[in-house]
């Protein structure tokens, strides 16, 4: 038999657990063999970096506005001196403003709908499907007394981001169409949604830009051709709800039966079924996936270089091109890249902490 | 007292609930339902038993039409069942299910389970649905569960939810696929005791399950059912201790031996 009478007092914890020292201690320190390669990893990093800082930083030249202004490192001033043709390709500059408000307009909304608490979000998603559209195309395009702007004059990150946006908001809605009607019990239906699915996802995206600009307008009459920019649109919306609706249909095909069971149950028709009870679970399991493709769709928006339209990409490339700017290829891709890289990371961090918002603790 | 309060039960409702009269099914080519007649009246409360695959499950799925059946005639409160898709909807509204599984939605809480069809089917105002559903939540003992999702639920708990979800449709006939076999033992009562409850409040009940105890208790009736048959069919008291079949009481004496 064993009675323990004296309570043992807390004690504050060893030293080798506790703060950074300990941290270091435990993870980096911690035999012969850990210590050696927390070593030459260190070397290596040092080694690699600091010519990368020393050139991207500590060296760089920043603003002035002609190539004159660079002496070693990197001259970013190529891209300092050309940022508004980077942003809005040859957006006439008075007008540029309107551009503008739909940026602006595009980053409220975007503060409003992404955080998990905030007031009126019913009315933020009702305008952002109603009123930010409608007053974009027109700020953009013109019409309805503004001046009009030609599309071919669009480009840069504006141009790039129209095509994420549009491609992004109507992927998903086609895709989850085109994923139901896979899985339907309707052979028509069925047959559609999957010839759709595998035509479109087995020819390469430059392929149907490429179809849309040249082939199109040879056998469509020319008064019916519609501008260069929506056949882009159009054939990145068709190719990315190819993808999307593939991904939602593996979501789908999670769900267990008794789901479904349960819904119809309970006198849930199909569509009520399907809104409320089955697709929020699928779009739920399937987030990594949905914004896989959205993070492919939106760098893919470069293709469209391809046809002659000046995304930021192609703009910063075309300044490449100029003879007062010759030799600095290695800003401009560093800065294309940083751009591309920013929103796409930005877009995985968002869906990691929905993932986690949205977690119910449900055991599969 | 059991007994009486089912007479007086039964003498006030002969109407009968839900008929099916030579019903056949076919998976295939297999003939999973053989002419089953039945016929349920307002009130009674039947249990049904048989061995694994002899078409149970199946039988009380083709009431409320998660199953279709290819010849016979099934009448569920007068009206008889077409593929008319609202005469579906409409017996899905007076038939409530609960499942072996509990099928509850894991991605709405315990509240907005049991919310859902009379928000969107029946079209009650969410206030109103949900002051109901607190009713049932709480004949079930788990209001203080309302706002939790039912990943945080016991299994016992979940099925509760599932029987107060399908309540607060207000059905005419409850169908019970297997409630209590998903359950570890201590929670399979808490369960019974909330369908001892419902059923001695007079709802129409069919439940297929092995609960011996829970039919010699609340049922008017027991069925056994055999390779998509009935095989035999009567009172508690005769079934248990005067069964007819050979069928039957092999299948007695191997589930009482446990
Ligand atoms: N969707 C289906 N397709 C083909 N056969 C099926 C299907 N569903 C059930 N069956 C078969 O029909 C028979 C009856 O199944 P049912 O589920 O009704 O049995 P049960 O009496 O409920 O059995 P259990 O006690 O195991 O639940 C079984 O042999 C089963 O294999
Ligand atoms: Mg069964």
């Amino acid at each position: 038999m064993i009675v323990n009478e004296n309570p043992v007092a807390a004690r504050p914890a060893p030293a080798s657990n506790r703060g950074i020292w300990g941290w270091m201690r435990q993870k980096l320190f911690s035999s012969p063999a850990n210590t050696v390669l927390t070593v030459v990893t260190g070397w290596l990093l040092y080694i690699g970096l600091t010519p990368v800082i020393s050139w991207s930083f500590i060296e760089a030249d920043w603003f002035g506005s002609d190539r004159s202004a660079c002496d070693g490192g990197a001259c970013w001033v190529f891209i300092t001196a050309r940022i508004e043709q980077f942003i809005y390709g040859f957006y006439p500059e008075d007008l540029r403003w309107r551009v503008d408000l739909v940026f602006l307009q595009t980053g409220l909304l975007l503060l409003w709908l992404m955080p998990q608490s905030m007031p009126g979000k019913k009315w933020g998603v009702i305008y952002a499907l109603s009123i930010f559209p409608i007053s974009s195309f027109f700020l953009l395009s013109g019409g309805l007394g503004l001046e009009m702007v030609d599309t071919h004059k669009w480009g840069g990150l504006m141009l790039t981001l129209v095509l994420a946006l549009v491609g992004i908001v109507a992927a998903l809605p086609f895709g989850v169409l085109l994923a139901l009607g896979r899985r339907s019990e309707m052979p028509v239906i069925r047959f559609f949604c999957t010839t759709f699915i595998e035509v479109w996802r087995g020819v390469p995206l430059i392929t149907v830009l490429f179809m849309a600009s040249v082939m199109l307008p040879l056998f469509v009459p020319e008064e019916v051709v519609f501008d260069k920019l929506v056949r882009a649109l159009i054939g990145i919306v068709m190719f990315q709800s190819a993808y999307m609706a593939e991904v939602v249909r593996g979501g789908l095909q999670a769900i267990p039966r008794g789901q479904y069971e349960a819904a119809a149950a309970m006198g849930l028709g199909y569509w009520k079924m399907m809104r409320l009870v089955i697709l929020p679970q699928a779009l739920k399991m399937v987030i990594p996936g949905i914004v896989n493709t959205f993070i492919a769709l939106f760098k893919d928006t470069s293709l469209v270089l391809i046809i002659g339209l000046f995304d930021l990409l192609a703009i910063v490339q075309a300044g490449l091109a100029d003879p007062k700017w010759l030799g600095f290829a290695i800003e401009g891709y560093v800065f294309a890249g940083f751009v591309f890289w920013f929103f796409c990371f930005s877009m995985s961090r968002y869906s990691q902490s929905l993932e986690k918002r949205l977690n119910t603790g449900h055991k599969a | 007292m059991m007994t009486s309060v089912n007479n007086a039960e039964m003498a006030g409702s002969d109407s009968a609930m839900i008929e099916l009269r030579k019903l056949n099914k076919w998976y295939g080519d297999f003939h999973v339902l053989r002419d089953i007649d039945l016929t349920v009246r307002k009130g009674e409360r039947i249990v049904i038993c048989g061995p694994s695959g002899s078409g149970k499950s199946t039988m009380i799925r083709c009431i409320n039409r998660l199953e279709e059946h290819q010849q016979g005639d099934i009448i569920i409160n007068g009206r008889e069942m077409t593929n008319d898709l609202k005469d579906i909807e409409q017996v899905r509204m007076e038939v409530g299910m609960v499942f072996q599984h509990f099928n509850l939605f894991p991605h709405l809480t315990v509240l907005e389970n049991c919310t859902l069809a009379p928000i969107w089917v029946r079209k009650q105002p969410r206030k109103e649905a949900e002051a109901i559903a607190m009713q049932y939540l709480e004949r079930v003992r788990i209001p203080d569960q309302a706002d939790k999702y039912p990943g945080q639920l016991s299994g016992g708990q979940q099925q509760r939810v599932a029987i107060a979800r399908s309540l607060c449709m207000n059905p005419q006939v409850m169908l019970f696929d297997e409630p209590t076999s998903a359950l570890d033992p201590e929670m399979i009562k808490e369960v019974l005791d909330v369908m001892v409850e419902l059923a001695n409040e007079g709802m129409t009940m069919l439940c297929v399950t092995h609960e011996m105890g829970f039919a010699k208790t609340v049922a008017d009736r027991v069925i056994f059912m055999d390779e998509g048959q009935i095989v035999e069919e009567n009172e508690p008291e005769s079934f248990f201790n005067n069964p007819q079949s050979e069928r039957t009481k092999l299948f007695l004496s191997q589930i009482l031996q446990h």
